[in-house]
């Protein structure tokens, strides 16, 4: 006999689901298209019900948010919004000065693989503005819905819910708009807001809360890091007759590297891992990892929080406090990357105890090329003859951060680790790269396995522009420095008929290149 | 979540892992392993053997690369590679294995 349903609460019907995990990619053809109303592809509320799971109870508490979503929500939401609206003048700003010019609607992959015009980020931005409208503006209080305004109800949270997870946060939108709205701080507010009524995303909150308890995203423990580090080490020896390391909390050496703890984990990361290792190796590096910092990456930027995003980034404080390095080199992550170089000197800095001959941070990718120009490491491409490359710029890369000392050297040097690293390497659709470079659809928070759906729409331009040049050139491998991008391409190149592998790290290839032993 | 079996309920997450190690059994893990579409053999087995084994040390699923020289090592070559292991669960090793063997879902950028 069945069982009795148990009642639902808002929350469940707020975050009920209703989306196709098993759905495959379109068929690849090369092209973008943009959806359009008379061909009738664009199909209003089509992903409204790609929803993620909502964080537990617990997972809500440890964060120090509501356990569940709270009786007073909509005062409560308004609340919080005004809060935000007081802190950061910029979110105003970006809430006021919208003038539907219609820039942004086809640039989102969310958009463009989907057809949900409430993923074109106008629209979606208007979900906020809308409420903002009717509590902070007097047009709004006045004139209400002719105005634009509406009330925080269930259904517009509802929406909240769905759409504001739809957009990864990647900021390409932003590139095209006139006024330079930055979308993901509409949408890193909303998460937030969310949050502060006791309504949270568990991948996410989840991830969060890992890091903050066991020391990294993935929950491994330093027991099962040491481990893990020395297994790598026999692998490598194994393979190349070298004794490279991969040191751990050692105090003293030169170099602090925070590394995404997908790193340890996951293929193809840790074959990046590898990569760093044997850079440091023929590089003479007195180096180390932490477990206290043994990861990069930092979730609290995505839910908009920068009190859990400080309290994330204190490890890495203290790690440094510890060891006492001269240099801080941050490994293969995207959004880690944007924090470590835009926040990181305000949220734990300054860095003053670190030697200022270097960047501090610094990335990998600046300190590979650094040795490769000095003539300190030496790569023999032909071990990667294999491979045909192309270059996928990771967004929070492309367009929240810099590498080296000209501008654009985010996007020149890691094309040039991988020219030194391999003969033949293509460029894909300039449409698609550098600061117009597409999102994977799985950052800011996505990459969680109940939105497939979302994250297949939005990997679509980026699965096209690759197919174009696989297809013109042979491409077999596509060169990733985000841990998140090579998770999501691993489990959506399949759905789209690619074979998982040709998603890899830039220092994957560094690390199949770089002659390893005495140097002439 | 949940799931009755055998007269038991057995607590999950989302996605049907289960969240009390010590409620697994071999019983229990070769139904969830139904559910999957997946028929336990000894090679199964020796999978899931491993995976707890290693949880209970570690507190963690071995890293992939790790699963793949422990069966190496303990089972041969043969054994001891990715396509061996995707063979057995089809779902990936990580993802599906660690179901049966009643361990958490892998979190993180995995």
């Amino acid at each position: 006999m069945a069982e009795p349903a148990a009642e639902k609460t808002l929350l469940d019907i707020i975050t009920e689901a209703d989306t196709d995990r098993n759905v495959k990619g379109p068929e690849l053809t090369g092209e973008i298209n943009v959806p359009r109303v008379e061909e009738g592809r664009i199909v209003k509320g089509v992903l409204s019900g790609a929803k993620p799971y909502a964080a537990k109870p617990d997972m809500m508490t440890a964060l120090g948010f509501p356990d569940t979503l709270v009786d007073n929500w909509e005062e409560a939401a308004v609340k919080r919004l005004g809060e935000l609206l007081e802190k950061y003048k910029s979110l105003q700003v970006y809430l006021d000065i919208c003038v539907r010019c219609g820039s942004c609607t086809d640039k989102c992959q969310f958009f463009l693989g989907s057809g949900d015009p409430n993923n074109m980020p106008v629209a979606r931005a208007e979900l906020l503005r809308r409420v903002y409208k009717k509590y902070f503006t007097t047009e709004g209080k006045l004139f209400g819905k002719l105005a634009g305004a509406h009330r925080l109800d269930l259904k517009l949270l509802g929406d909240w819910y769905a759409y504001f997870h739809q957009c990864s946060q990647c900021r390409r939108c932003s590139v095209f708009c006139p006024y330079g709205i930055d979308t993901a701080e509409i949408s890193m507010a909303a998460r937030e807001v969310m949050n502060a009524i006791g309504l949270g995303q568990k991948y996410t909150d989840m991830t969060i809360g890992k890091l903050l308890e066991i020391g990294n995203n993935l929950g491994m423990n330093p027991k099962a890091l040491v481990n893990t580090l020395e297994s790598i080490e026999e692998d490598i020896e194994e393979e190349d007759g070298v004794p490279v390391k991969l040191p751990l909390d050692v105090e003293g050496a030169d170099i602090l590297l925070v590394t995404p703890s997908a790193d340890f984990f996951a293929s193809p990361h840790v074959e990046s891992l590898i990569g760093y290792a044997k850079v440091f190796h023929q590089a003479g590096a007195n180096w180390t990892l932490s477990s206290a910092a043994s990861e990069a990456g930092n979730f609290g930027m995505f839910i908009g929080n920068y009190t859990l995003m400080q309290k994330a980034a204190t490890r890495i404080h203290n790690a440094i406090e510890q060891i006492r390095p001269k240099r801080l080199v941050v490994g293969e992550c995207g959004h880690a990357w944007r924090i470590a170089y835009s926040f990181w000197n305000t949220l734990i800095g300054p860095f003053d105890s670190l030697d200022p001959k270097y960047p501090a941070p610094q990335h990998i990718c600046e300190y590979t090329y650094d040795l490769i120009k000095r003539g300190a490491i030496k790569l023999n491409k032909e071990a990667n003859d294999e491979f045909t490359v192309t270059f996928h710029d990771s967004c929070n890369v492309a367009r929240a951060s810099r590498m080296g000392n000209r501008p654009g050297g985010q996007f020149t040097i890691p094309r040039e680790l991988i020219k030194a690293s391999c003969n033949k390497y293509v460029e894909m659709d300039p449409e698609t790269t550098k600061e117009k470079t597409f999102c994977c659809g799985g950052g800011g928070g996505l990459l969680t396995d109940e939105i497939m759906e979302t994250r297949v729409a939005g990997a679509m331009p980026r699965m096209q522009a690759l197919h174009a040049v696989m297809k013109s050139d042979g491409v077999n491998f596509m060169a990733l420095i985000c841990a998140i991008c090579k998770a999501q391409f691993t489990a959506v190149l399949p759905r789209y008929g690619v074979p998982m592998d040709v998603a890899g790290g830039v220092h994957q290839l560094v690390g199949r290149a770089i002659e390893l032993g005495a140097k002439e | 979540m949940s799931f009755e079996f055998n007269g038991k309920t057995y607590e999950t997450d989302d996605d049907g892992y289960l969240v009390n190690l010590d409620d697994w059994n071999k019983d229990v893990a070769a139904y969830i392993a139904e559910q999957e579409g997946v028929e336990m053999t000894d090679a199964h087995w020796e999978v899931v053997n491993f995976l707890r084994n290693y949880y209970q040390e570690y507190s963690i699923a071995p890293a992939i690369k790790i699963l793949i020289k422990e069966m190496k090592k303990m089972f041969g070559p043969e054994k001891g590679n990715s396509a061996y292991l995707y063979n057995l669960y089809p779902a990936g090793p990580a993802l599906q294995a660690c179901k049966i063997a009643g361990l958490p879902k892998p979190t993180g950028c995995v």
